[in-house]
């Protein structure tokens, strides 16, 4: 019941919130929200990337919750599930899993994108009565919601951050126990570096110069030391492989590329030591396209 | 309906009104409720009325295809859930028991439908009501004695099932009212127009596809389904541009009682120079005529008295009238040489049964023609069945190709249901398509190839077929293939 008050009442919020923009404003996010949401256009590669991330996702999140639930509607699988999807960005992976049943937040630092997810969601009341946003980063969000999510997502996220061990402790600390938490992000290789930065950026400049920072891509050796130290387990590691031919993805033996992570929040444990040094705010979330950016798909653009 | 969301537009205002989020907390005994009514609030504050029912998927047109469409849909795991209405303009078909005598519109169903059909659990409805099954169709030349026969290898299993319209509809109907959860009906009820969504949005638009309905009401859908035959509003409204010609021939087709009774398990089909005749097994003692020929004869054929019609259908089976000495030789010494190569390729000519009369009322004629739609989609449109192809019923594929729409299309929403993705986007559409018109387009080009072919007694033409048509009776592995193809 407590969790249906604050449901409702953060609808109010928004909707009142929603309606003080001027139309201009408006505007500007169906602008937006054209360029998020053209399968064709910028974000091709994150559309098309759902036909591996979201069964990913559900095949774990169904397997994980089976002993739990035993009967389960197919149609939406996920239901009773509460995922928060960091970096949602135009909510692009925020409604598919929101159609599959889960109660899914979306949270970005970006306020024009998160104006922009709830815009296009708005139209379908079936996925407003499950989808919400919010434009917050993870550590403001982390303090009020503590172990709050089943499962929390981040695609195409960590390698923007600037500190990737506050970003495991807040995943951590938002998590339940027995929490899923699910990364997409491309691998620190001199292939990665090739495709990603080289050929996408300054040869074939499918994204603009600078979307990427090499420095900051993580391997999947470094992401998984990195996550038990915050006691975040890896369970599995798959390679990404994007054809840019066809435009689609398809899982591959080779994490040297683009590679997804699922790692899991041990059930009990001490808690881990999870000091959070000012300095080192994340810059959750995807970059803003509105201001020029590029989507955080890398490799996906060579 | 309308009373409940006027109710909820009146919790929206309150809420709006004043210190929402209190109301909001008092509210309690609704939650649900007030969310669902204050996100349609916010489509409202855009300029669209709320009182918009919004479908994920609605099929226009309950004919076999839409109502095999519906039917597929709800029974899917996947869209469990999903609201999906079908419209029909007509009444609902039921039957309490089969009609005595036969209906004249009858469909051949390949082994690939009815396993359509039988997933769906519409067959053993089929199967309780009426059908025939047959083992083996033969095909000859009127100008020669050229003729090709199909058949499975030890006569068991069928080749495929002749089944009345009607009784697909029934059967379909049937299975359909034991999914009211998951699928609506509307019968009596018509699209009389659709406003499509753009493909990226705009201000104040609404990004469904609208249909205004003849009783008044508009619906949304994220998904448009046309199943509404050869003269689809869908289609046309959608603006997609048709190929299609007709072929100058009507359909003349009858209920027919055989002389004697006899197994009846083979389809006859002979390729007269006005079109092709073809009598199909619907029972021991009747089968059911199809003879495609100049509109002018058919009108001959429809006022002639029973007795002359009678005698018309037996001499365009069994007269050779049409025969040529020239092309006579040639094809027998084609086929002696053939039986010299391949002893087991020939087949024995068999004779069809002589007709005795015809069902009372059961002679109609209607108008021949072919049409194949450029596109089955468009950005949260599909079509399906007759709106996007319709054939020359020679080779008893309309339904089918149909059916086979119906299974491509289910299996491409279910996986995108699967993955949680917006149902009406055009990305998997496009894998409907693609598959479709890769099995479609050519399967209508040999049936209008073969209608051209047979349309003619000039004596070149005739060779070619004639021997054409002996060397593929001849050389097994191909007529598997043919068969392979037809049956899915």
């Amino acid at each position: 019941m407590s969790r249906a008050i604050r449901h409702a009442s953060t609808t109010v919020v928004r909707a009142a919130a929603q309606s003080t923009l001027d139309p201009s404003e408006t505007k500007k996010f169906q602008l937006l929200a054209n360029k998020w949401w053209d399968v064709q256009g910028e974000f091709a590669p994150l559309h098309s990337m759902n036909d591996l991330r979201v069964p990913f996702i559900r095949c774990v999140l169904v397997d994980n919750l089976l002993n739990v639930h035993s009967s389960r509607q197919l149609g939406r699988p996920l239901s009773g599930i509460r995922i928060l999807d960091v970096g949602c960005g135009g909510g692009l992976l925020t409604e598919p899993l929101g159609r599959l049943g889960a109660d899914v937040l979306g949270i970005d630092p970006v306020e024009d994108s998160i104006r922009t997810a709830e815009l296009h969601g708005s139209f379908d009341p079936a996925l407003m009565e499950r989808v919400q946003y919010r434009a917050c980063t993870l550590e403001e969000l982390s303090e009020e919601e503590a172990e709050g999510f089943d499962a929390v997502v981040a695609s195409e996220v960590v390698e923007h951050l600037a500190d990737l061990d506050t970003f495991a402790c807040c995943c951590h600390q938002v998590l339940k126990p027995g929490g899923s938490l699910f990364i997409t992000t491309i691998n620190k290789t001199n292939l990665s570096y090739a495709l990603g930065i080289v050929a996408a950026e300054r040869i074939l400049r499918i994204v603009p110069a600078g979307t990427h920072d090499w420095e900051k891509f993580i391997s999947p050796v470094d992401l998984e030391r990195l996550l038990e130290s915050s006691g975040l387990f890896v369970e599995s590691v798959r390679g990404m492989l994007y054809n840019p031919v066809t435009g689609s993805w398809s899982w591959t033996e080779s994490t040297a590329i683009n590679y997804a992570l699922h790692a899991v929040k041990q059930r009990e444990e001490p808690p881990p030591d999870c000091a959070q040094s000012p300095a080192a705010e994340a810059h959750a979330g995807e970059p803003d396209p509105g201001a020029g950016g590029a989507p955080g798909v890398g490799a996906g653009h060579h | 309906m309308f009373p409940r969301m006027h109710c909820l537009a009146k919790v929206t205002l309150a809420l709006q009104g004043g210190g929402g989020r209190y109301i909001g907390l008092t509210c309690l005994n609704g939650v649900r409720t007030v969310t669902r009514g204050l996100s349609n609030s916010g489509v409202g504050e855009r300029g669209e009325s709320n009182k918009n029912e919004l479908y994920d998927i609605i099929i226009s047109g309950g004919g076999m295809v839409g109502t095999a469409m519906a039917c597929s849909l709800g029974m899917d795991p996947n869209l469990e859930g999903k609201k999906i209405l079908l419209l029909e303009a007509g009444n609902k078909k039921v039957m309490d028991k089969v009609p005595e005598s036969y209906s004249t519109r009858v469909s051949s169903i390949s082994p690939g439908s009815a396993t359509l059909l039988s997933g769906i659990g519409a067959w053993d409805h089929i199967v309780n009501m009426r059908c025939k099954p047959y083992q083996r169709m033969q095909v000859w030349d009127a100008c020669s004695d050229a003729l090709i026969t199909f058949d499975k290898e030890n006569l068991e299993d069928e080749m495929a099932y002749i089944v009345e319209n009607d009784v697909i509809v029934t059967a379909l109907t049937k299975q359909l009212e034991t999914l009211p959860d998951h699928v609506k009906v509307q019968y009596r009820t018509r699209a009389v127009k659709y406003v499509w969504p753009m493909s990226y949005q705009a201000a104040g638009s609404i990004p469904w596809v609208q249909v205004e309905l003849s009783n008044g009401e508009t619906l949304q859908t994220k998904l448009l389904i046309g199943a509404d035959g050869p003269n689809s509003m869908v289609r046309k409204e959608a603006g997609i541009p048709t190929v299609k010609w007709n072929y100058d021939q009507s359909a003349v087709v009858a209920v027919l009682h055989l002389s004697e009774p006899t197994e009846n398990n083979v389809a006859w089909q002979r390729f007269l120079p006005t079109g092709p005749i073809a009598m199909l097994p619907l029972s021991d003692t009747m089968s059911s005529l199809v003879w495609s020929t100049s509109h002018q004869h058919a009108e001959e054929l429809l006022e002639q008295d029973e007795e002359s019609f009678v005698d018309a259908i037996n001499s365009a089976f069994w007269s050779n009238d049409n025969h040529s000495e020239l092309i006579e030789t040639a094809g027998s010494l084609f086929r002696t040489a053939l039986s010299f190569l391949m002893p087991s390729g020939t087949s024995v000519r068999q004779l069809p049964p002589s007709v005795a009369g015809i069902g009372p009322k059961s002679r109609v004629m209607f108008p021949l023609g072919m049409g194949h739609a450029s596109e089955y989609i468009r950005h949260r449109v599909a079509l399906v069945g007759d709106a996007a192809h319709r054939v020359h019923p020679l080779a008893g594929q309309g339904a089918n190709l149909g059916f086979g729409d119906v299974a491509c299309l289910t299996q491409v929403l279910s996986q995108a249901a699967f993955n949680g993705q917006d149902l009406g986007a055009i990305q998997h559409l496009l894998e409907y398509e693609t598959e479709r018109q890769r099995h479609n387009l050519p399967m209508m080009a040999a049936i209008d190839l073969m209608k051209r072919l047979y349309s003619t007694n000039s004596a070149p033409v005739v060779l070619l077929r004639t021997l054409g048509l002996q060397a593929t009776n001849a050389v097994p592995p191909v007529k598997e293939q043919i068969m392979a193809y037809a049956s899915k």
